[in-house]
């Protein structure tokens, strides 16, 4: 099996460039909108390059988990629309939409960034439940980095509907937000050819090795990895993608508004 | 009782605000994006391209497949849950049946042309804006077609009759409603979407016939605006 | 009566280009009953008493005679199967695949593996669009490294440019090898990635601003810009 697109992306790596003439480790242009869609109560779009993506917020008022009676509900789902790439299929989730959500959500929920003590309503009665659904609108790789990006903006700018203790009044968003601690942003550090480099576009992704999702707040705290990729990584390797990673999270947290 | 004053203040022929845009999808091969008030479509075509599994292809032409979806948070009320529907699944087929008479797809044999609609906000109308923006996107591809299609809502509300119904018209309490989404070739005012519920005289439905002929005149010059300014205006985002 | 839209502007499906019989539907143009009426988005040409309507989009479909840049998908007893850019796949023969003898039972990949790119000729077209193609002829090679990438089929003709002119314009001032398919597939390969980013970033302008008259004197400015860097 032959693969020239990876051959040509390891050829320019050796040099230390890329197909577009970024260096390692820069990012794509992004650009970040909130109140996207009014019927969520939070949104935002984020574009990274040509990969753009939609997240949208809703709350409910639901029962809590009888093991975990006096915390709200947090939610994530990821929906890759096959509107937005010739290789999406109408039909539930596959496998990379469903490992997408479940890495956002174990970023978000880690961290702690949300409290979910404070969702709470009544205790084993009433709380709130927190969903987020990114959808993709066009895909160029790193879906991940703008699928997490849009989550976290969403999240901030969501405002609680009107609640009178029976109804739910969505119609009528309060001056309410959801109380944030921390700022969890994911950075995605890939190694190919001996190389390690972010933020890749859909034609350099055919040259992934091994890749690794880093979910870090902003005093440098992990809160969620994912390893991914069809090949090793030894621990110097991933010593070096922490500070990356990292490094990168802050440059993205600027996004954040 | 009658219907005096409709909620946003417009005249009872009078459509929301409209925007229209294509190519807003870079991997289609054609796209458009259509907003009419709070309800906003966007449309992306794919194909033609080969068709699995293999006994739905038509050997005699290329097959026309639409997918209407409501993304999860562009409900006025609860969260919608993904996966399609039996609402979704109808629409998805009633779309295709209102453009597949402006489409000529026997230079295709054996494969599809997939169009995709998602909405990420909606406020009443989205079939017809789905209709819309999948019609300028298989233009925007490309694509042969006698005619572009355009749709929109007409209806009753009460003793009134009204073009382009919002949510808050739906759902009118002080009288009679009727709920008339139609999609017409705009040159010819042939119609190839027309579904209904509610009540409605057939003298009514007459009169809301023809407001709509003349609704979907304003809403082709938005579509064939659009189409246009993607060669001629600016190039922005 | 007679014209209703300017030469060398934009129609969209069901505009009236024109009015009464003076006028009459070419390519991209129907006549109904009194009305010449366009039938696709396209850049629209008066030539005579004739009306054009020039396609700006749509996927690739297969000509007979076209050459195209394709992509082994799959190896079978008798050839390859190609991806060639659209709804119909492409089947390599193995006696149009190379002049050396094949002995039977051979390892076919040894020729031409999966996932291989090369520059081929379409022999023949069925009505239900089978598309044969072969790699016998002037011109067509496997493709061994170097860039590929992809545009709007339609807009091939005005990236070659009359007797070629548009590529060898590229090549010439980048010093890039290109070799265009007919199929929207591009190759470009050179030493220097700063040039091969110039070149396919011109490539790329061409196919955004192929509808917009004074094409090869702009291209010719931008690559004088571009390249003195």
């Amino acid at each position: 099996m032959s693969n020239i697109v990876k051959d040509h992306v390891l050829e320019l790596l050796k040099n230390d460039t890329r197909v577009d003439g970024r260096g390692l480790k820069d990012y794509r242009d992004i650009k970040v909108d909130v109140e996207v869609t009014s019927t969520a109560e939070g949104s935002a779009r984020v574009k990274i390059g040509d990969t753009d993506v939609i997240a949208g917020v809703k709350f409910n008022v639901e029962t809590p988990y009888p093991d975990n009676p006096e915390n709200g509900n947090f939610m994530v789902n990821a929906e890759f629309l096959p509107l937005s790439s010739p290789n999406f299929e109408a039909g539930p989730p596959k496998i990379d939409a469903i490992e997408l959500s479940r890495v956002v959500d174990r970023g978000i929920r880690e961290s702690k960034m949300i409290d979910t003590g404070s969702l709470c309503i009544t205790p084993g009665e009433k709380v709130w439940s927190v969903g987020v659904d990114i959808c993709t609108l066009n895909t160029d790789g790193n879906l991940i980095d703008a699928a997490a990006l849009a989550a976290i903006v969403a999240l901030k700018n969501a405002r609680f509907p009107k609640y009178d203790g029976v109804k739910l009044d969505y119609k009528t968003l309060t001056d309410e937000k959801l109380k944030l601690s921390k700022m969890p942003i994911c950075a995605t550090v890939v190694k190919a050819g001996g190389k390690f480099f972010v933020d890749l576009n859909e034609e350099e992704e055919e040259a992934t090795e091994a890749k690794l999702n880093v979910w870090s707040t902003e005093d440098g705290e992990l809160s969620a990895l994912q390893k991914g990729g069809d090949s090793n990584l030894t621990v110097e390797d991933i010593n070096q993608m922490f500070d990356i990673a990292i490094e990168k999270a802050t440059e993205l947290r600027k996004f954040v508004q | 009782m009658s219907y005096e004053k409709r909620p946003d203040g417009r005249n009872f022929d009078e459509l929301r605000p409209i925007e229209a845009k294509v190519g807003v999808i870079k991997n289609a091969v054609g796209s458009a994006s259509f907003k009419i008030g709070k309800t906003w479509a966007l449309a992306a075509v794919y194909g033609p391209r080969e068709l699995h599994p293999k006994f739905l292809q038509d050997p005699a032409k290329g097959r026309l497949r639409c997918n209407y979806n409501m993304m999860p948070f562009s409900g006025t009320g609860d969260r919608i849950r993904p996966g399609g529907n039996r609402r979704a699944k109808e629409i998805s087929m009633v779309t295709e049946k209102s453009l597949m008479p402006v489409l000529d797809l026997k230079n295709y044999p054996n494969t599809v042309v997939d169009v995709f609609i998602e909405l990420p906000q909606t406020d009443a109308g989205s079939r017809c804006a789905g209709i819309c923006a999948a019609s300028m996107a298989l233009a925007d591809a490309g694509f042969v077609m006698k005619d572009l299609v355009s749709a929109v809502a007409v209806g009753r509300v009460d003793d009134k009759i009204v073009v382009d119904l919002d949510y808050q018209e739906e759902a009118y309490e002080d009288g009679p409603v009727a709920d008339i989404p139609i999609a017409m070739l705009p040159r010819t005012k042939e119609v190839t979407l027309l579904q209904m519920d509610g009540e409605i005289s057939k003298e009514q439905m007459a009169e809301a016939l023809e407001l709509a002929k003349k609704s979907v005149d304003e809403i082709y010059e938005f579509q064939k605006k659009a189409l246009k300014e993607k060669y001629t205006g600016e190039q922005n985002e | 009566m007679g014209l209703l839209i300017e030469d060398k502007s934009i129609a969209v499906p069901g505009e009236v280009l024109a009015e009464g019989m003076d006028y009459l539907p070419a390519d991209g143009a129907i006549r109904e009953g009194e009305n010449v009426v366009s039938s696709r988005v396209g850049l629209v040409h008066v030539d005579g008493r004739a009306i054009r309507v020039i396609q700006l989009a749509g996927s690739y479909m297969p000509k007979r005679n076209d050459t195209v840049i394709a992509k082994v998908v799959d190896v079978l007893m008798s050839g390859w199967r190609l991806d060639i850019n659209c709804a119909y796949s492409a089947m390599l023969p193995l006696r149009d695949a190379t002049s050396d003898y094949i002995e039977k039972g051979a390892n076919l990949t040894k020729f031409f593996d999966l996932g291989d790119y090369m520059v081929c000729k379409i022999t023949n077209v069925t009505s239900q669009k089978l598309v044969d193609v072969s790699m016998k002829g002037p011109g067509l090679w496997k493709i061994k490294r170097g860039r590929i990438i992809n545009v709007t089929p339609c807009k091939v003709p005005r990236i070659i440019g009359k007797q070629g002119s548009m590529v060898t314009m590229i090549k010439d001032a980048t010093g890039c090898k290109v070799t265009v398919g007919q199929n929207g597939v591009i190759w470009v390969q050179c030493d220097d990635p700063e040039k091969e980013r110039i070149a396919v970033d011109t490539i790329k302008k061409i196919e955004a601003e192929a509808h917009i008259s004074g094409l090869t004197d702009r291209i010719k400015e931008h690559l004088d810009k571009v390249s003195k860097k």
